[in-house]
């Protein structure tokens, strides 16, 4: 074994040593050629193709019966393409659907969950940063605890706190109203967010934080100037993780809010299991389709930036 | 005057103390150099300083104020990191008048540090860059620079060169000397590489376990250390060890057949006999002639042999226990050889064989 190594190490010095145009090559050289259609890949495109189907074809239903008008539904074929294309269910759905006592449609649940989500991802996410910050850099006295705790709140199950915050929204006079749901949304998305935040703080390299002390920044100077502008993907994930978990709520937006400030989702929930009347299918797939618009679009838009931040916390960069 | 006086200082996490009791003066303009192995506390030493961690005990003087409870910003440090630490989102420019602005230092001062700083360290060129978009070594003189413009009193050096190549590290080992040379301030420098430290030092800290052993000038650190694991820890290859006895009235090492006379070797207290270990570099043994001139001959047999290319180790035998010396890189030996080998027991050491410390 050896002395073939020994044998083969001199010409192989020499082959190396000659250009490499001159050489003749035999043999496999260059890219390996592959079967556009071999069996490993019908298997996998396949597969990807059947999921796909899987899961746009109720989505399919959805706008097809949506653009149909009602004699048409009534044919029953859920899967033909509409024979006539009409918007009205969608306008119907928006602007005069009745829900309950009102008859405004969905309009006013949207600008509600607008009004309610805005505020709420934007106090969460701050309030969390600054948590996750203080927490992994500046370990102060009782961070320890402070930590245990509320990862301890991330795993209590929402359904224990209903009533009592009931209580206290109460006691505050915050019940009912748009911003007792906002402070419900804040607090309730502490534990996980700035679970996130602290994890993605302390990954980035300590020595950083210190080199921005000894250079006499203080804890906002330092938040502001040197963690925020590393911390573009987790503040992505975090947006869109509270954008979808908000306006997707029903729970609390039907436990703390009232007709008047009902969010979309409830809106939408009064509108489709409505007791009175004909069953107008298309305009249950069209007010569904525009309280999901929202959130597919925040995935669409930020569905790169959302990859990259999940996995930030994997490499250092 | 002193520049930097730790007094006293401990530091514990917790139950696990990493520096216990510390003591340790910085003359005006010295370069020191603290060096021991990992985990030793170094970084810890130097972020107290540097008032980045707060101490368990003692106090921390510079320039002769106490600035035990001071702010980093306030002590007059600047600090060099291992990683480098620039602020990645920044231009080089905005990196070195980050702290500067902060402290609201006017502009035209800022742009004149800067200018002062980017000229003694040759990163002119790269001001406008971010940081992504330099090398290992234009990162680390940055990151130097951000120490210069603060114009401190104290440089504090955590291992800044061990992220570098080999060719760079000796490079950037020489602009630091210079940059000492040409500003004279007083730099504090941790470090594991020995050759650094013997380079570099004015004075060298060798620590162990939160304390340091021995406190002194290159060349007394390396010719007479203090125990057996100063002497251990510098030199590559390292010493040669011989466990044995300290016997008789004119005392004589013993080592199984090998028996070193003592009468030479300058004992700081009286010689007393029992255990000991008897020390010597390779490169104090002498061979052929020269060892006919030693005081301590003996005849060895050659078992190995490592070209090192400057040079030649050569591994033998010595009262049963292994033994290296020094040959020129033209003498060719090959193992079985026999040769005659010598040295001055003098330039040895020993070490008590309960305590390790020097005898
Ligand atoms: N935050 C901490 N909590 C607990 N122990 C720590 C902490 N920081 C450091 N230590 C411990 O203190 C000891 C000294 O650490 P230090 O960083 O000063 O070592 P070092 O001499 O700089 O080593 P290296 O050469 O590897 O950088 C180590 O044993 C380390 O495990
Ligand atoms: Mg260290």
């Amino acid at each position: 074994m050896a002395e073939q190594l020994l044998r083969a190490a001199p010409e192989l010095a020499v082959a190396s040593a000659m250009p490499a145009r001159a050489r003749a090559l035999s043999g496999p050289h260059g890219p390996r050629p592959r079967r556009r259609f071999s069996r490993r890949n019908v298997f996998i495109y396949g597969t990807l193709a059947l999921v796909a189907v899987y899961y746009l074809l109720p989505l399919y239903v959805m706008v097809v019966t949506s653009l149909k008008g009602m004699p048409e539904i009534r044919l029953g074929n859920i899967f033909s393409p509409p024979v006539e294309i009409t918007f009205e269910p969608w306008i119907k759905a928006w602007s005069t659907a009745c829900t309950g006592l009102n008859c405004d449609g969905l309009s006013r649940g949207f600008w509600n969950s607008v009004m309610i989500t805005v505020p709420s991802v934007f106090l969460s996410i701050s309030i969390a940063s600054i948590n996750g910050y203080a927490l992994a850099n500046w370990r102060f006295k009782g961070a320890e605890v402070f930590f245990t705790v509320l990862v301890v709140g991330a795993f209590i199950p929402y359904q224990v706190m209903l009533y009592p915050v009931v209580i206290v929204l109460r006691e505050i006079g915050l019940y009912g109203s748009l911003w007792g749901l906002v402070l419900v949304h804040t607090i309730f998305g502490m534990p996980i967010l700035t679970l996130l935040f602290r994890n993605y703080f302390a990954s980035l390299p300590e020595e950083l934080f210190k080199a921005a002390r000894v250079d006499g920044a203080g804890f906002w100077t330092i938040y502001l100037r040197i963690m925020l502008p590393m911390s573009l993907p987790i503040f992505v994930v975090a947006i869109i993780l509270q954008v979808t978990g908000i306006w997707n709520d029903f729970l609390f937006g039907v436990v703390y809010t009232k007709p008047d400030t009902y969010p979309m989702t409830v809106q939408l929930n009064n509108i489709v299991n409505a007791v009175q009347g004909v069953k107008e299918y298309n305009v249950n797939m069209a007010a569904t389709l525009l309280t999901g618009l929202v959130p597919l679009v925040i995935y669409f838009i930020s569905g790169k930036l959302f990859v990259r931040g999940i996995a930030a916390g994997a490499v250092k960069g | 005057m002193t520049s930097v006086q730790v007094r006293d200082v401990s530091l514990s996490f917790g139950a696990y103390d990493v520096l216990k009791e510390l003591n340790l003066d910085v003359p005006e303009g010295e370069f020191l150099v603290l060096l021991g192995p990992s985990g030793c506390g170094k970084s810890t030493l130097l972020n107290c300083i540097a008032g980045l961690l707060d101490v368990s005990e003692g106090q921390i003087f510079i320039k002769g104020k106490n600035v035990t409870w001071e702010e980093p910003k306030d002590r007059g440090i600047g600090m060099v990191f291992q990683s480098y630490a620039l602020y990645p989102q920044m231009t080089v420019e905005g990196n070195l008048s980050f702290g500067l602005k902060t402290a609201g230092m006017a502009k035209d001062e800022i742009a004149r540090r800067i200018a002062r700083a980017a000229e003694i360290l040759q990163i002119e060129p790269l001001l406008q860059r971010k940081p992504a978009a330099l090398s290992g070594g234009q990162r680390q003189r940055v990151a130097i620079g951000r120490a210069l413009v603060r114009d401190v009193d104290v440089f504090l050096f955590d291992e800044p060169l061990s992220n570098l190549d080999a060719k760079l590290r000796s490079e950037l080992r020489v602009e630091i000397k210079r940059l000492h040379q040409k500003l004279a301030n007083t730099m504090i420098y941790v470090t594991h590489d020995q050759i650094e430290a013997m380079t570099l030092a004015d004075r060298i800290a060798v620590m162990k376990g939160g304390v340091i052993q021995q406190l002194d000038a290159p060349q007394v650190i390396y010719n007479k250390p203090v125990n057996r694991f100063v002497a251990g820890f510098l030199g590559s290859p390292g010493m040669n060890f011989l466990d044995g006895e300290v016997e008789g009235d004119a005392p004589t090492f013993v080592a199984t057949d090998t028996k070193i006379p003592l009468g030479r070797y300058g004992f700081g207290d009286a010689a007393k006999p029992g255990k000991a270990v008897f020390g010597v570099r390779p490169e104090h043994i002498a061979t052929g002639d020269a060892a006919a001139a030693m005081p301590f001959q003996v005849d060895a047999r050659v078992e190995l042999v490592e070209p090192m290319g400057s040079d030649t180790l050569v591994w033998t035998k010595l009262g049963g226990q292994s033994f290296a010396f020094r040959v020129e890189a033209e003498r060719h030996l090959a193992s079985g050889d026999q040769l005659r080998i010598g040295f001055d027991p003098a330039r040895a050491s020993l070490f008590d064989g309960q305590s390790g410390s020097r005898m």
